[in-house]
């Protein structure tokens, strides 16, 4: 920025040689086509728009590496080709991926900062769709920033390919036609972690709930309770906590004059990791109550945000969509988890995150459609995508059903390490709940409310 | 009843940060008259100094574990600490188990430099600046301090554990005369209590029985009549600076193990802090620290549930309900002095 | 022109014209090219700039004119949306009732508010709307959820009664617009490799931002405009007069809010979503830092400050590593990477430490702000035309 003079005339070289070759993006403008931002050149943009900036920026770092080493894949530019080699189709076939672009073109993309505001995630995704020419939005940490950008989406006529969202609302009450979402719900959390928890801890627990004072929060408490409740457990309490909480002592010593023998902290990020070191911190962990030991459970594990919480985790039971230890443990049915934890640690030299995992497959989604569809229309890509069956991508078969576009798969039911041996390894995998277990009816109370509407491609 | 003691617990534990916090940003804010929005960022680079010396005392070089690979399938490497060679293992680890505490010492010289340069270096222009102008800069500044931190330590909470000697909780509640199991409390969140209740009566001990304090005090309530006296009121000022910085860093330091430290608590508990002084009144040390455990003990108590049942939401917005009504029934706050800020 | 002097005429003038040629003005660089980046020609930004520019504005008639530092404004920004977007749900997709709607409401919010914390001044009073602000962005985010939408915002449904227009086009949420003119729709021109946009909101907002501005000249050369700067240099001396000056306060205090709500309003119109965070503290203080940054007190100052903190947030955040590296693509491997290494803290993810610098820099040389900034321009250029002035021969920065 200093040398502005240099650059200048850098730039305006280079400028000057790509500006013959580059398509101009063509923002609602593109009537000929009949779609949003549809790609005239030999390039087609994505638009990543992850938190880089507050709380979540390590979160939406992680996923924009996750991001950057798809599009190596997809172009083929990668040291190898991940899960192009594993993702197949339910007849078995191998995806119609090659890594050479998308339908020809090659895959470009731009970056933006939702800062974990619903209003500035808009402002950033508003940017890449009207000034970059971005042809699909992904990413996000928060079912508020998806929420609102997956409207946004589908007000512009382009596709939304959801980040990290657990919210139900996402899929439900919220859900829109242009948008997708690969991660898991509040409701398969409660339907996994339910006979789990009853397994473990058996069946006749008083639980008592700490959550956090927002949607996301609402969803999972309702989940985790009508699915606990139907297997005999009692809820002792609930509690609601704002989210601009730190020091969570006075919500959690009432737990310890209750008779309740669990705790379950509806929280995520920073509240977790500040709700659930001051639970420990009040010995929650080596109470007994009623001759039972009292335990914790965290609906929703995060990783990287369990790193925080440090040796706390220990023990704590959770839910998690994916884990980069399935397939070494569990077997090939979750074939493409290596895949893409060796091509991931090799460039990067750690192991993924959840967020990340979700986020490369939603790309390789994506791309995938477009390719079958043989076009970048979003109404092309929501058909090709509508009630599609595929493998191979870390989580088992898994279908995107067509009614509200959520993914079905396997959850994974993890809990804290005693002992991890480095800060990638904090939790082991419990068990599996299958798909069925958490499959529910698309008219299902917890996500009434909604409706998808019609696809939209734009102008 | 011990409900209502354990909360009173919290709210002197929570009181104990915040009246800290605001001890020092009415050093600074309340008598020298500057609006100091990095105060926050003193806290968190406090909390960091303590991250910063774990860190530095846990530095170590890979050692390859015979036999074991790691994910990628390379040799697993494990990392033993350099001071462990220097001190033997257990000497080493106990070190290392003690670097919150340790901390203290490592961050007084720190925070005092750092407040001494920033009132040196930037502030003192200020002074007979506008308040608008003191905003933007001290603002400016807090958001660089921040972002220097979440460049080098990134911006997830960092866990930085109490020394195993005070991990846990034991039945406080039988020391004062309870039946035992009713009142159970962390130990560091007494430590928590202790500390800041000894470096609280350390600054009043200070500016009560020192010469030193007695000018600064005088140059409080008139500075150019102090000026006009030929006592070099502008060091002094100085060295308070240092000593509010040194007062929100150590306040830092010792809130770690409560809560992780992460880049932008002090953002977090910047606009609290500013609530609890002027609730406190301009002016007026007293009156943060008291302001500090009386909206501690009061947003405890709004957390209970019995509370939130018969008012949805109070825990929510209790502190600023407090603040609105105390600033409507005292023009001044709890103890503000006249004229201090009011234009 | 209008009742106005002719110097606050001709300002009139530049700004109406860099309005209306800010699509040419913010596009300088040609598509394609690497510096396009720099771009800010696209309407998103555009619709944000003026909108930030009347919110601006009408914190200035307050903080400028009478010197009382609201910390709580962004509070009837976010009513004022929140009421917008109430009516494109219940009554039509018709900007001018949504619009209305937001003013009124954000007026009897801030009357309220007023009335209560201008009993007290200084630092008092600026506590006294922080806290309330707060208190409405925790409500609203938490307990209110089912008016706000809390966590992820109120926004539009298919099942909207909006009883005046039709509830859906096509299966999908009808847009906001202007009896027709859809606020999103735009047509571009390309002139060689530029390529400009004119966006139907933006020159609505954009004219709604010129009548608000018409408005605070106006405002700022009235008696009332005197009697505000009165209060501000010695309240105490005019209340011995034996004048309340407490009215005066108040007024310019909802005409604020009012303006405040005006910009919620327009923000929910060219995107209608109306999300807690605008209410949050750090919201409330942008503005104040936009007004100081600008110049306080100046009437163009405001809009200069809110364009510059919303084209940071814009276009230095969205600067990844890999423009860099096409940047300095022309450098030899080795001094590229170093180029980069040293540029890309202060872009993107560290878009935040740009600002701070900014800040910092601002205001140790600029003490009037970015205003004062121009003017220093302008007396250098018009040192150059008379050298022989000896009065200008330096400019010392100031500190």
């Amino acid at each position: 920025m200093s040398k502005g003079n240099l650059t200048r005339r850098g730039v305006l070289k280079t400028g000057a040689v790509a500006g013959a070759g580059l398509a101009l993006p063509t923002y609602l403008s593109a009537q000929d086509s009949g779609f949003t931002n549809a790609p005239s050149g030999a390039t087609v943009t994505l638009g990543f728009n992850v938190p880089q900036s507050g709380p979540y920026a390590d979160e939406g770092a992680d996923e924009l590496r996750a991001y950057e080493l798809a599009v190596d894949h997809l172009n083929g530019t990668g040291a190898d080709n991940g899960m192009l080699e594993t993702f197949k189709y339910a007849d078995g076939s191998g995806t119609v991926l090659k890594g050479s672009g998308v339908l020809g073109k090659k895959v470009e993309f731009v970056t933006g900062d939702t800062q974990t505001k619903s209003d500035a995630a808009r402002a950033s995704a508003k940017s890449m769709i009207e000034k970059d020419g971005a042809i699909m939005i992904t990413g996000g940490s928060s079912s508020g920033v998806a929420v609102a950008v997956q409207a946004l989406c589908q007000e512009a006529g382009v596709i939304f390919m959801a980040g990290l969202t657990h919210a139900n609302d996402t899929t439900g009450k919220d859900k829109r036609a242009n948008g997708f979402r690969h991660f898991f719900n509040s409701y398969m959390s409660g339907a996994a972690l339910a006979p789990i928890l009853a397994a473990q801890y058996g069946s006749d627990r008083k639980a008592y709930h700490l959550t956090a004072d927002y949607n996301w929060g609402y969803t999972t408490e309702e989940a985790i309770r009508s699915s606990t409740e139907a297997m005999g457990w009692e809820t002792v309490g609930t509690v609601l906590t704002p989210l601009t909480q730190t020091d969570f002592s006075s919500y959690i010593t009432p737990v310890l004059q209750s008779d309740a023998d669990v705790l379950v902290l509806n929280h995520y990020g920073g509240n977790m990791v500040n709700s659930l070191t001051n639970a420990v911190q009040f010995g929650l962990r080596d109470r007994m109550v009623n001759g039972k030991k009292f335990e914790i459970v965290v609906p929703l594990y995060s990783e990287l945000m369990a790193r925080g919480a440090g040796s706390n985790i220990a023990g704590i039971l959770g839910s998690q969509n994916w884990d980069w230890k399935l397939e070494n443990q569990l077997g090939a049915k979750y074939s493409g988890t290596n895949a893409f934890v060796q091509s991931f640690g090799t460039k990067y030299g750690f192991p993924p995150s959840q967020a990340a995992h979700t986020c490369y497959v939603q790309t390789l989604l994506y791309a995938d459609a477009v390719e079958r569809a043989g076009s970048f229309a979003p109404c092309a890509v929501v058909d090709a995508l509508e009630g599609f069956s595929f493998d191979g991508m870390g989580n088992g078969p898994t279908l995107y059903r067509g009614e509200d576009h959520q993914c079905f798969k396997d959850v994974i039911v993890v809990r804290g390490k005693e002992n991890p041996e480095n800060e990638f390894d904090l939790v082991e995998i419990v068990e599996v709940t299958p798909v069925e277990q958490v499959t529910y009816a698309p008219d299902h109370p917890q996500f009434a409310g909604g409706a998808l509407g019609s696809c939209n491609n734009g102008a | 009843m011990d409900a209502i003691i354990l909360q009173i617990l919290n709210g002197l534990d929570k009181g104990s940060a915040y009246a800290l916090i605001a001890l020092g940003l009415t050093l600074i804010f309340g008598t020298l008259g500057v609006v100091n929005f990095a105060h926050g960022a003193l806290f968190m680079i406090g909390a960091f100094c303590a991250v910063t010396l774990s860190r530095l005392l846990s530095l170590s070089h890979e050692v390859a574990v015979p036999g074991s690979v790691d994910f990628l399938g390379n040799p697993q490497m494990r990392d033993v600490p350099y001071i462990y060679e220097i001190f033997g293992e257990s000497l080493g680890a106990g070190i290392i188990d003690w670097a919150v505490p340790l901390s203290i010492l490592f961050a007084i010289p720190v925070m005092i430099a750092i407040g001494v340069i920033m009132e040196r270096g930037l502030i003192k222009h200020f002074y007979k600046r506008p308040h608008a102008d003191q905003i933007l800069v001290t603002f400016g500044l807090a958001i660089v301090l921040q972002e220097i931190i979440k460049y080098y330590y990134g911006a997830n909470p960092i866990p930085t554990p109490a020394p195993s000697a005070f991990i846990g909780s034991f039945d406080f509640g039988a020391l004062i005369g309870f039946e035992a199991g009713q009142i159970i409390y962390p130990y560091w969140r007494l430590v928590y209590f202790a500390f800041a209740a000894v470096i609280i009566g350390a600054v009043f001990a200070f500016l009560q029985f020192t010469t030193f304090g007695m000018v600064v005090r005088a140059g409080m309530a008139d500075r150019e009549t102090v000026g006009l006296l030929g006592i070099n009121i502008d060091k002094r000022f100085t060295i308070m600076f240092g000593l509010a910085a040194a007062v929100a860093g150590l306040a830092g330091v010792m809130y770690t193990p409560i809560n992780s430290p992460n880049y932008h608590m002090g953002m977090d508990f910047l606009v609290l802090s500013f609530v609890v002084v002027v609730v406190g009144g301009m002016g007026s040390l007293p009156g943060a620290v008291l302001a500090g455990f009386l909206l501690g003990i009061l947003e405890s108590f709004a957390s209970m549930r019995e509370v939130i049942a018969i008012i949805p939401g109070i825990n929510q917005v209790i502190i600023y309900l407090v603040a609105i009504i105390i600033l409507l029934t005292r023009p001044r706050g709890l103890m503000g002095r006249k004229g201090v800020m009011e234009d | 022109m209008f009742g106005l002097d002719k110097k606050d005429a001709s300002l009139l003038l530049i700004v109406a014209v860099l309005v209306a040629f800010a699509p040419f003005f913010l596009n300088p660089f040609p598509e394609g090219s690497a510096m396009a980046q720099f771009n800010a020609g696209y309407p998103d930004l555009m619709q944000r700039f003026v909108i930030f520019g009347i919110f601006a504005i009408g914190f200035n008639i307050l903080f400028g004119l009478t010197g009382y530092l609201s910390f709580g404004h962004a509070a009837f920004l976010g009513v004022g949306s929140y009421a917008a977007v109430w009516m494109f749900k219940l009554l039509s997709m018709n900007v001018i009732p949504a619009i209305i709607l937001a003013v009124i409401v954000a007026g009897i919010f801030a009357l309220i508010i007023g009335y209560v914390s201008l009993r007290r001044s200084g630092i008092y009073f600026s506590i006294l709307t922080l806290a309330f602000a707060q208190m409405s962005f925790a409500l609203a985010y938490s307990v209110l959820t089912p008016i706000t939408g809390g966590e992820t915002g109120l926004q539009l449904a298919l099942n909207d009664p909006r009883i005046l227009s039709a509830a859906t086009t096509g299966g999908n949420i009808p847009v906001p617009a202007l009896f027709g003119f859809e606020m999103r729709s735009s047509t571009q021109w390309a002139v060689g490799d530029w390529l400009f946009t004119f966006n139907v909101g933006y020159y609505f907002a954009a004219i709604i931002m010129l009548c608000s501005f018409y408005l605070s000249i106006r405002i700022f050369r009235s008696p009332f405009g005197m009697m505000l700067r009165a209060i501000k240099s010695n309240q105490q001396r005019l209340n011995y007069t034996g004048l309340n000056s407490r009215p005066y306060t108040l007024a310019a205090f909802v005409i604020s809010g009012m303006y405040a709500g005006l910009a919620g309003g327009l923000m929910a119109s060219m995107d209608p979503l109306a999300g807690a965070e605008r209410m949050f503290w750090t919201a409330s203080g942008e503005v104040v830092l936009m007004t100081i940054l600008g110049g306080v007190g100046t009437l163009i100052g405001p809009v200069l400050g809110a364009g510059l903190i919303k084209y940071m947030e814009n276009i230095i955040s969205k600067i990844n590593s890999d423009i860099l590296h096409t940047w300095f693509a022309f450098l030899p491997d080795g001094l590229e990477d170093v180029v980069v290494t040293l540029i890309y803290p202060f872009i993107g993810k560290g878009w935040h430490l740009t600002l701070g610098i900014v800040f910092m820099l601002v205001v140790i040389f600029l003490p009037g702000g970015l205003v004062e900034g121009g003017q220093r321009v302008s007396r250098l250029f018009g040192r150059k035309k008379k050298a022989h002035d000896p009065k200008n021969a330096t400019t010392e920065p100031a500190e």
